[in-house]
């Protein structure tokens, strides 16, 4: 049972406190799905409860948390350590060892359990989480999915009352992620541990939260049944948005709800928005690309053809080697074989993207990578863009205007640090876009953002294909790209297994297909516009 | 842990020997240890990295004896002019004709330094340095799980740099050299502290770093202990050191103070509520790995004692150095672990990891 009495949390230098005055009560076994804007104190609220605020990042905690009965205000993080269990966002940042057995280990080391009850545990734990076969495997060499499901794994086994979770799949492909979502759910109904999840992607949590806390705006925080709080909250996933659009009662929160209450629009006529517009001239011809690392293959041989006026999306597993064509294609990484041309408008005149200096190559195809803030080196954003116009030989004042349309008011003397995830992404895509490349790559940017900053991503990539650029954007974001993309590429093992139109592509797969597609199949809506405009009047 | 020891002895046995007889047959024990007793894990191909260490000691070992070291002993092998210096520094030769027995002897006190470092890196390779510091007592174990996580670091922090190099390719800048470093350091150090930072928090949510209670008189008695071994160490290193000294500040302090520190670090333990899963065990081999390491230190002391000049060879005038067959035998015995002790296990099951390519998402 965890209880917070009248909470205030600030911070010395900011105005007003993160949160404010925030009582909650959540009961034994119960998942606690936590929910708000980016930045708006859901890790503060975690931390919270885990000890580390205030005993590790600092800050004035008003008011009292108890955690079965221990308050925080005595007890630090370490001290709480057989009683709540943490997973953060990267699991590879928290691993102490290097083989999964002695990390399963770690914790009951550090509480000083006996030999015979930790080798119990470990088995008993691999059993749980059905990870026995990676026992003596390298941490760093299982995937994204294995790796998050042996960070709870490490937690549970000190057999801790609560589980904290601050986005535990937003690294992972959809299939990792509803891996490590089974585990939890099944951590709450088997072994009745209480789980505090924060999570970007409601859609995936939701139905199976039993209740709702919503850190609101200035860190007011409420908390309440998931269908009454969904009902005014300012994060929604496609389903409640469609649930609040129709007006349906209770709002579903399932796919398996809402498509009950969708059963008569499937009769409707499917009336698709818009007339897909003629591709543009190809822009980019990749031939025969492979990469590989190594031993391992990242890419085989893959052909792609990108064209002006288009948003592609490159979707696949982690792994599947998206990052590594994307390198390739912008002629940074490695190539084994094959060829990059840029097309100029008509067939004969090419360029050899991978022949030029790194200069030269920029203004021809940008790149922004997955960690987007190494490309940041100066102290402020003022001096970012400077750099940027003097780098790519435009006019000073092009950055700091492109800036202003991606992302409007973020003051010149403000550290890139200091900014949050999406200003960050837009101050990168800022820079990227200064040397005016005719095509665009796009690295997992929507990774951190939530709905709002992912519809300002949006904007600005079709703004972008609007004045004839081309667009490629490797995300695990199936809603994202559902709503963006003209076009699906599909990797798997590095090679293309899937190429074609949006529509085509998502709503066929069982892993990739959107909410309201699952929602209103076999109608061929992806988004909640799309059903807008379909069904015109709600019934 | 066994193998550190027996690499120790080994070191140890070397290390008043000049002569190359002796000192090539060690070498040859190491690596025919390593060869056949070294496990499958990343570590286990360092060896070649001290080998390669050891001959760039000899390299610069024999340099050094033409440029500045005392030319004496037999043939020229090198003429070259001296170069006189001014009076202040009298003494020092500079060049010089090279003489062969001088080289010689520059050549074997390398090798004898090499053979040393190629022993610890026996142990390096034979050994996982992590499990050495999971054996240590209890006060120290934080220690050791601090230098664990720094060894872990280094990696972490090459892939970083490489990262932040290819993503400044990204922005048309391949500048190197003395500018381009703000730029690298820059993103790699707030990388590299933002991982510390997290690393940190999780692992004090995990437990580390916790005490039991420990009463008052307990800690006092424990920083007694500790204060006072550290104190009778000093003194009895000074007392061992010095020869004119009474008698009982020179063994008896040291072996007190080593007492008491030793006391101080079992009371300070206690406060640690640690466990160890899976302690490595300590069996027959371990001990036999021991007793050969140890059994060719005591030979080589032994026939120091009664024969000195047999570790050495002669270099003025140069000549075969002898075959002391008690020593050569001493090594001989530290060669028996590779053929008496148990073979490592094989390498560990990765199940789905091994046959799934490496996640190529962070290594674009």
């Amino acid at each position: 049972m965890i209880e917070l009495d009248r909470v205030s949390v600030s911070f010395e230098g900011e105005s007003e406190p993160v949160l404010r005055d925030v009582s909650l009560r959540l009961e034994e076994g119960e998942l606690a799905l936590v929910v708000g804007r980016t930045g708006s104190g859901k890790s503060t609220l975690l931390g919270a409860i885990t000890g580390h605020v205030p005993h590790f990042t600092g800050g004035t905690l008003a008011g009292s948390v108890r955690v079965f009965g221990r308050d925080t205000r005595e007890h630090r993080p370490r001290d709480l350590a057989d009683l709540v269990g943490v997973v953060g966002q990267d699991p590879l940042a928290g691993f102490v060892t290097d083989t999964v057995e002695e990390e399963l280990a770690y914790g009951m080391e550090q509480l000083g359990l006996g030999a015979s009850t930790m080798r119990k545990r470990v088995e008993e734990t691999l059993d749980v989480l059905g990870i026995a076969d990676l026992r003596g495997a390298a941490l760093r060499e299982l995937s994204g999915g294995q790796q998050q499901r042996v960070a709870i794994g490490s937690v549970l086994t000190t057999h801790p009352k609560v589980l904290v979770l601050d986005e535990p799949t937003s690294a992972l492909d959809p299939t990792g992620a509803e891996d490590v979502l089974a585990t939890i759910t099944r951590l709450v109904h088997d072994l009745a541990v209480t789980v505090v999840v924060a999570e970007h992607r409601i859609e995936r949590v939701l139905q199976y939260a039993d209740t709702l806390v919503h850190v609101g705006a200035h860190g007011v925080v409420t908390q309440g049944d998931p269908a009454e709080v969904m009902r005014t909250a300012d994060v929604a996933p496609p389903v409640v948005e469609l649930g609040r659009w129709a007006g349906w009662e209770p709002l579903p929160l399932s796919v398996r709800d809402a498509r009950r209450r969708a059963a008569p629009w499937r009769s409707l006529p499917a009336s698709p928005r818009e007339v897909v517009a003629a591709p543009g001239p190809v822009l980019l011809d990749a031939r025969r690309v492979t990469v590989t690392h190594d031993a391992v293959v990242a890419v085989a041989e893959v052909d792609v053809t990108l064209r002006a006026g288009e948003v592609t999306a490159l979707m696949g597993r982690n792994g599947a080697g998206k990052s590594s064509l994307l390198w390739a294609v912008q002629g940074s990484g490695p190539m084994r074989s094959g060829t990059v041309r840029r097309r100029h408008g008509s067939s004969s005149d090419e360029t050899d993207v991978r022949a030029l200096d790194a200069a030269e190559r920029r203004r021809h195809v940008g790149l922004v990578p997955q960690s987007a803030a190494d490309l940041l080196y100066l102290d402020t954003v003022g001096a970012e863009c400077t750099q940027a116009d003097s780098e790519s030989g435009r006019e000073p004042g092009t950055c700091r205007s492109l800036l202003d349309d991606l992302a409007p008011g973020i003051p010149d003397d403000r550290h890139p640090r200091d900014l949050s995830e999406g200003q960050r992404l837009a101050v990168v895509l800022a820079v990227q876009l200064t040397a005016d490349p005719p095509v665009l790559l796009l690295d997992e940017p929507t990774r951190g953002l939530d709905y709002a900053g992912k519809g300002a991503l949006r904007a600005a990539l079709r703004r972008l294909v609007a004045r004839g650029r081309s667009v490629v954007v490797s995300t695990h974001d199936v809603e994202f790209v559902a709503e963006s993309a003209d076009r699906v590429v599909v990797m798997a093992a590095g090679e293309v297994v899937a190429d074609g139109p949006t529509a085509d592509v998502v709503v066929a797969s069982p892993a990739f297909a959107p909410q309201v597609a699952k929602i209103t199949s076999p109608q061929p809506w992806l988004t909640v516009d799309d059903v807008r405009y379909a069904v015109r009047e709600p019934s | 842990m066994a193998w550190w020891l027996w690499a120790i002895g080994l070191a140890v046995a070397v290390s008043n020997v000049t002569n190359p007889f002796l000192l090539l047959t060690a070498l040859c024990v190491a690596a025919l240890v390593v060869l056949s007793r070294r496990g499958s894990s990343p570590w286990a191909g360092s060896f070649r990295l001290y080998l390669w260490l050891g001959g760039f000691i000899v390299l610069v070992r024999a340099v050094l004896h033409v440029l500045v070291g005392l030319k004496f002993g037999g043939a020229v092998v090198l003429p070259l002019p001296e170069v006189s210096l001014p009076s202040w520094a009298a003494g020092i030769n500079l060049l010089g004709d090279v003489r062969l027995g001088g080289l010689v002897g520059a050549v074997t006190e390398g090798l004898r330094l090499a053979v040393m470092i190629a022993c610890i890196g026996a142990a390096n390779s034979l050994a996982n340095p992590k499990r050495l510091l999971r054996t240590l007592p209890g006060a120290l174990s934080e220690i050791g799980s601090a230098v664990v996580v720094t060894i872990s670091v280094a990696p972490q922090l090459a892939e970083s740099v490489q990262r932040v190099m290819r993503a400044r390719a990204l922005r048309g800048d391949t500048s190197r050299g003395i500018r381009a470093v703000p730029r690298v350091a820059l993103p790699v150090l707030e990388d590299t502290l933002d991982r510390s930072l997290m690393l940190a928090s999780a692992m004090d949510s995990r437990g580390y770093g916790r005490r039991r209670e420990v009463g008052g008189a307990r800690r006092a008695l424990t920083a007694a202990c500790t204060l006072g071994g550290l104190l009778a160490s000093a003194v009895g290193i000074y007392g061992v050191l010095d020869a004119t000294t009474p008698g009982w500040m020179g063994l008896p302090a040291l072996s007190l103070g080593i007492g008491l520190s030793l006391a101080g670090i079992w009371l300070g333990g206690a406060a640690n509520a640690r466990s160890t899963y899976r302690p490595d065990p300590w069996r027959g081999a371990e001990w036999l790995t021991v007793a050969c390491g140890a059994a060719a230190a005591v030979a080589v002391q032994f026939v120091r004692r009664t024969d000195a000049a047999s570790l050495g060879i002669p270099l003025d005038p140069l000549g075969v150095p002898a075959l002391p067959l008690l020593a050569l035998a001493g090594l001989l015995v530290a060669a028996l672990p590779a053929f008496l002790t148990p073979p490592p296990p094989p390498p560990s099951p990765r199940g789905a990891a091994a046959s799934r390519p490496l996640p190529a998402e962070v290594h674009p």
